[in-house]
């Protein structure tokens, strides 16, 4: 197979970048998308030229490092699936493809496709956690957990934290990255200690870091590689005000007191 | 230089417990003066790490990723083993030191893998501490399986993502600290260089991925959790950044490397598609269970359709080779009898690299429901990848790089032989002897991580005086000058070689030397031949590799040539040891050392040792030094699985 390609070159955060154009032949359906890359980038490094960076680890859909725009859309064409589990023959031999790295204020560009997205790590430390020391704790079957809760926290946990949420948002919000955070900790009896605090500052270091608001566009769910639920988000907005409630609540009682 | 593996001595079963109470402690004031540096965020680093901060040491955690929270432990799937018992069918801590060194095959610690199976039950408990979503019965208890062939179900998993899941744990753990100040972590950081003065561990060299920008950092010990070199071989199930390069470098500054030749190779992967191909992926040992591994009973039918092989022309290998666990023979084991039969032009599919895992049997018997419900998502994968339906036609598997047993050598403190140096995880050669059980690598990494480092580190600390207050290293130490001077000189070296091949086609060319001598199977006359061979490439490497662009700046080419650089290196080391090993034992298979049927044959009048190899210059051979091991609980027996 052949194809064209347009793909974002830029030399780092403070240059301007542009799209190249490259040819590609010899490709079979077989490739995975950055298979496709690798091939491209070995034909540039012997014509002496810059390869361009992306980033990748585990090329199975679990580490949440590679983050393409592909033709327009987070990881690509394919449902349910990151970039590295994206294959060529989901492309039309001769096929044009836009290649481009997420787009949000919140990840500046490194390189060429490779972003910084340090900011999903500084959300986590906002409140991202049960506060447990090692040692510190109860014998495993102590405090039984419901199947369906277990479940549904699973479904939360299934993030694998690549951003591709932000990239597909037209506000470039984190709402749904930070919401199975959250929702993952706040549906387990765990959680519970550390709930409202964690709600809260979760959600305001998501602002700190310049993310969007969400406007209910819905297109995070839809580019989720894990398909983690919009639900999510629906509750974090009521885990949001019940928290604030109460820490109203808390500080009314603490001034009338004082 | 003798071996002490400082293990305590008396009932195995008391330890631990008094080994700990032997560690000396470090004053609760005196905590923060300590710096300790930990490379590497993994299930043993991220735990380490974590668990280091919330004790009061000033931590500085390193990975090459652009987050901690991808290091390669989350892509393991099965699960994770703990002798809890919950489901009462006779396991116990005990039963799990016993399958442990057996699975091992006699050439791993009993103290070391004792203690292994008894903090495996803090781990879980501290998991589910974290917020671990692990799978729960009805009843709301744990749920476990049984993995990987072993007699109880003692595998904790939070369905296909259990390292996912885990590692998060860690991670937010670590977070914690990273948000309480006591650990600073520092993401695509790589470290490439070790700093020892005055024969002790005492900082590392990095350079930032991002901005080229070299740096030093001192500290009073350095803990390196790297995890594993699979890919030496080039295609592997590792992740695409797994190297050996921290392990390495600290190799050469004077850490033994133990056992570099034991290398798993995991039996149910998919099959290599082409040579653009660049890392292979595993596909979940628990479909053994219901899946039956064949192929034609002769090669002209291998072209065939499967369907269109009748039952009479089908060789059910496993099966047939070993009748009392059939399809659910260890690792090892499978993967060998996989290779024979390819070996006999009996393999199917594209170079006859593949036999069947067929589930035509079990969909008739249980329905197609229920197949679906145990591995509906496997199936999807395989399908996703491979775009053939194994609902349809069999799977084709063939055997892949997986782990690697080996590692640097440490002592029961898991210290090194170099002061200060301490190693967990899968960058340490410790626990799993020469094959490790499937669910026991996360076992491992948590247990070194949370429950054997706080204590042993603190020993090492409470002897020394902290770097902070004796102020004798800083970042101008000549020692620490020198090392950044050695890590910018390579460098240069590299990007100033300007040749005519690229960096992957020397990683393509190792790989593939290594898998044909140095894989599943080994014999003398291979392993001299790719002794011969590799400083060849190595030498061609340094003279004709092209790395565009510079040093200054992201440059993803000269982060890799880096890494082939020192698995060029480590590939050499691997044969000389294969090479001294003239048995077969777990995932080691010499030729030469095989029963009348083909099994493997261990040695233990010979070979009843850990090999450690010091590194002793770059024109000269590697020294051979051997720690003894005695069997006082798990009697020496050959493994048959008949
Ligand atoms: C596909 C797959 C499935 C698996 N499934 C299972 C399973 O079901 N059960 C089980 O028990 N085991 C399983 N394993 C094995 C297990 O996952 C690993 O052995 C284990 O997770 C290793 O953990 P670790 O912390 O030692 O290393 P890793 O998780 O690999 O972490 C290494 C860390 O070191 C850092 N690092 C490496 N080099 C450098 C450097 N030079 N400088 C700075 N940082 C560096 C990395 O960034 C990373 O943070 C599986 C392995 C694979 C590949
Ligand atoms: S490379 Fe890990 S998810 Fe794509």
């Amino acid at each position: 197979m052949k194809f064209k390609l347009n793909v974002w070159r830029q030399e780092n955060a403070k240059s301007a970048g542009r799209f190249e154009k490259y040819d590609i032949d010899g490709i079979t359906s077989g490739h995975s998308f950055l298979e496709m890359l690798d091939v491209l980038n070995e034909k540039l490094v012997m014509q002496g030229k810059d390869p361009i960076a992306f980033d990748h680890d585990c090329r199975e859909g679990i580490c949440g490092s590679c983050s393409l725009v592909v033709n327009g859309r987070a990881h690509g064409p394919q449902e349910a699936a990151t970039t590295c589990q994206l294959h060529m023959r989901k492309f039309r031999d001769g096929e044009e493809i836009n290649v481009e790295p997420w787009r949000a204020g919140a990840f500046p560009v490194i390189r060429d496709l490779a972003v910084d997205r340090s900011s999903l790590d500084r959300i986590i430390q906002a409140g991202g956690y049960v506060s447990v020391r090692t040692g510190a704790v109860a014998e495993a079957n102590a405090i039984p957990i419901s199947k369906d809760v277990a479940d549904r926290a699973m479904d939360a946990a299934a993030c694998i934290g690549c951003g591709a949420c932000v990239a597909a948002c037209p506000n470039a919000s984190a709402m749904l990255f930070t919401a199975a955070k959250v929702r993952h900790l706040n549906l387990l009896p765990q959680g519970q200690p550390e709930r409202d605090m964690r709600t809260i500052k979760m959600v305001e270091q998501m602002d700190a870091e310049g993310f969007g608001a969400c406007s209910n566009h819905l297109e995070c769910e839809a580019a989720c590689p894990k398909q983690i639920s919009a639900d999510f988000i629906g509750e974090l907005n009521r885990d949001l005000a019940t928290a604030m409630l109460r820490a109203r609540g808390a500080s009314g009682n603490a001034s009338a007191g004082g | 230089m003798a071996l002490q593996s400082n293990c305590p001595t008396g009932p195995i079963e008391q330890r631990w417990e008094k080994h700990r109470f032997n560690l000396k402690l470090v004053n609760p004031a005196n905590k923060r003066k300590y710096e300790v540096i930990v490379v590497g965020s993994g299930l043993a680093g991220g735990a380490a790490a974590a668990s280091l901060g919330e004790l009061g040491y000033k931590v500085q955690c390193f990975c090459y990723q652009d987050s901690p929270r991808r290091a390669h432990s989350i892509a393991a799937q099965g699960g994770i083993n703990s002798a809890k018992n919950y489901q009462n069918d006779g396991d116990s801590v005990y039963r799990l030191f016993y399958d442990t060194v057996k699975g091992g095959d006699y050439r791993s610690r009993e103290s070391n893998v004792y203690r292994l199976a008894e903090v495996s039950l803090n781990v879980i408990d501290q998991c589910v501490a974290q917020g671990v979503p692990f799978a729960r019965e009805y009843g709301g208890m744990l749920d476990n399986r049984s993995f990987g062939g072993a007699q109880v179900s003692r595998t904790f998993y939070a369905r296909g993502q259990t390292g996912q899941q885990l590692l998060l744990g860690a991670y937010s753990a670590l977070e914690r600290q990273v948000a309480a100040g006591t650990v600073a972590m520092h993401t695509r950081h790589e470290m490439l260089e070790l700093i020892v003065i005055d024969g002790r561990a005492r900082g590392i060299v990095t350079r930032d991925l991002s901005t080229g920008k070299i740096d030093t950092h001192v500290a009073d010990a350095v803990v390196i959790a790297s995890g594993g070199y699979g890919n030496v071989f080039f295609l592997s199930t590792n992740a695409m950044g797994c190297n050996v390069t921290a392990t390495w470098r600290a190799h050469k500054k004077g850490a033994f490397f133990a056992n570099p030749c034991f290398t798993q190779i995991h039996p149910t992967c998919i099959p290599v598609k082409g040579d653009y191909q660049s890392k292979l992926t595993l596909m979940s040992e628990s479909l053994r269970n219901d899946g039956r591994v064949w192929v034609p009973k002769s090669a002209e039918d291998c072209e065939k359709k499967p369907g269109d092989i009748p039952e009479a022309d089908r060789d059910y290998f496993l099966e047939r080779r070993y009748p009392a666990f059939g399809n659910l023979v260890p690792r090892d084991v499978a993967s060998r009898a996989t290779k024979v039969v390819c070996d006999e032009g009996r393999g199917v599919g594209p170079g006859g690299l593949g036999v069947y895992l067929d589930f035509r049997d079990s969909i008739e018997r249980l329905g197609k429901p229920k197949i679906t419900e145990r591995y509906g998502n496997l199936f999807d994968m395989y399908h996703h990848i491979t775009d053939e339906n194994p609902y349809e036609a069999p799977m084709r598997i063939y055997p892949a790089v997986h782990y690697t047993m080996g590692g640097l050598w440490v002592d029961y403190n898991l210290m090194s032989n170099v002061p200060g140096l301490f190693v967990l995880g899968e960058a340490n050669f410790s626990d799993h002897g020469a094959n490790r059980l499937g669910a026991s690598a996360l076992m491992q990494g948590l247990s070194d991580g949370y429950f054997v480092i706080p204590y042993t580190l603190g020993d090492y600390l409470a002897k020394v005086a902290p770097t902070s207050t004796a102020k004798d290293v800083t970042k101008d130490h000549v020692e620490v000058k020198a090392a950044k001077k050695v890590v910018t000189d390579r460098l240069k070296t590299l990007l100033a070689v300007n040749g005519k091949r690229t960096v992957d086609s020397f990683h393509r060319e190792l790989g593939k030397l290594m898998w044909d001598e140095c894989g599943m199977a080994r014999n003398e006359k291979g392993l001299n031949g790719a002794l011969e061979k590799l400083p060849v490439l190595r030498e061609e490497f340094w003279k004709n590799v092209c790395i565009p662009g510079m040093g200054e700046s992201m440059n993803q080419e000269l982060e890799k040539a880096g890494r082939v650089a020192d698995l060029l290196e480590l590939g050499e080391l691997m044969c000389r040891d294969a090479l001294n090993r003239n048995e077969s034992c777990g995932g080691h298979f010499r030729e030469e050392s095989a029963t009348e049927e083909g099994e493997a044959k261990r040695d233990d009048e010979a070979y009843c040792y850990v090999a450690a190899w010091e590194h002793t210059g770059e024109k000269t051979a590697p020294t051979l030094h051997k720690e003894a091991l005695e069997f006082e609980y798990v009697k020496l027996s050959q493994r048959s699985y008949k």
